[in-house]
C-alpha cells in the first residue's frame, strides 16, 4: 500500500514525530512504499538541524535524515508554518533576509500543495497529531 | 493529475486558542486548486470557527473569520456542521456566520453552503470520503 504521512508536531513535546517514525519504519520493513512524509504546523521543527539533544536520548532529527537516506523519502517542510517558525532552507534564508539557514539534510521546503497532492497520490492519509 | 477524489477537511478546534484552524483554512484554500470534491467538517470547537461576529482586538490576533465567507468563490460548497457540537455549546444555526455559494447548474441562484447534520450523518459522510484532512 502505498501511504502519505501528515506530521503536524514538533520533536520531543509530543510523540506523534516519534509514532510517525516508528509507523514508517514498520511500513517500509513490510513492503509498503511511502509517498511523502509532510510536516505541518509545528511539525515543521522536525526539520531544524541545530538541535542537540542529550547523548542518552534518540536525535530524532538525525533519525529523519537518516531513514530518509536509507529509503530515498521525501520529506517537505511546510514553506508557510516554516516562514512562521523559523525554519528555512538557503534560498528562503535569503529571500526573507536571514543571516542563516537551518534546514536539515534529507528534508526540502514546500508548498501546501505537496499536502493535497499526497493525500490524492497515495492510497491512504494518515495524520499524526492530536 | 486527472484523478479526481472525494477530499474532506475536518476541523475540531476553536479558531484562536492554537494555530490549527488557520493553517487548515490555508490548506483549504491552496486545496481549491486541485479541482477535486471537496467538504468541510466542523465538529466539537471546531464550530467556533464560523461564530458570527469574531472580535480579536483584544488578543493582538489577526481576526480571519471573513476568509470563510470567501469558500463559496473557492467552489468549497459542501460544508457539515454538527448538530450535537451545536447543541452542546448552546448554539444554533443562527449564531454562524452565512455562508454561501453561487450554483453555476442554476443560473448562479445564490445558496447556503452550510448543512447542519447529526453526528451520525456526518459518520456516514465521512465514511464516503477518499481522504480525511484532520485538523
Amino acid at each position: 500500500m502505498k501511504f502519505g504521512i501528515q506530521i503536524n508536531e514538533g520533536p520531543y513535546t509530543h510523540e506523534a514525530s516519534d509514532t510517525a517514525y516508528h509507523f514508517i519504519k514498520a511500513a517500509l520493513d513490510n513492503g509498503h512504499e511511502i509517498f511523502r512524509i509532510f510536516f505541518y504546523h509545528d511539525g515543521v521543527h522536525n526539520g531544524t538541524r541545530l538541535t542537540a539533544p542529550p547523548q542518552d536520548d534518540r536525535n530524532i532529527v538525525n533519525r529523519w535524515t537518516e531513514l530518509a537516506e536509507k529509503h530515498d523519502l521525501d520529506l517537505v517542510v511546510c514553506v508557510a508554518a516554516a516562514q512562521r517558525r523559523g525554519i528555512a532552507d538557503a534560498d528562503e534564508a535569503k529571500r526573507n533576509g536571514k543571516d542563516t539557514d537551518n534546514i536539515a539534510p534529507g528534508f526540502r521546503i514546500s508548498g501546501l500543495g505537496q499536502l493535497i497532492e499526497a493525500g490524492i497520490q497515495s492510497d491512504r492519509l494518515l495524520v499524526f497529531g492530536d | 493529475m486527472s484523478v479526481t477524489k472525494k477530499l474532506m477537511y475536518i476541523n475540531r478546534r476553536a479558531p484562536y486558542g492554537t494555530i490549527y484552524a488557520w493553517e487548515s483554512l490555508e490548506v483549504v484554500l491552496i486545496g481549491a486548486a486541485f479541482e477535486q470534491d471537496v467538504s468541510m467538517a466542523f465538529i466539537d470547537d471546531g464550530i467556533y470557527q464560523l461564530l458570527k461576529g469574531q472580535d480579536t482586538n483584544d488578543i493582538g490576533m489577526k481576526n480571519f473569520s471573513p476568509t470563510y465567507s470567501a469558500l463559496g468563490d473557492f467552489e468549497v460548497t459542501q460544508i457539515f456542521v454538527e448538530k450535537e457540537s451545536l447543541e452542546a455549546r448552546g448554539l444554533a444555526l443562527d449564531d454562524l456566520m452565512h455562508l454561501t455559494y453561487e450554483d453555476e447548474d442554476e443560473d448562479y441562484a445564490e445558496k447556503d453552503s452550510i448543512k447542519v447534520v447529526s453526528s451520525s450523518e456526518l459518520a456516514d459522510i465521512m465514511e464516503q470520503q477518499d481522504v480525511l484532512y484532520n485538523f
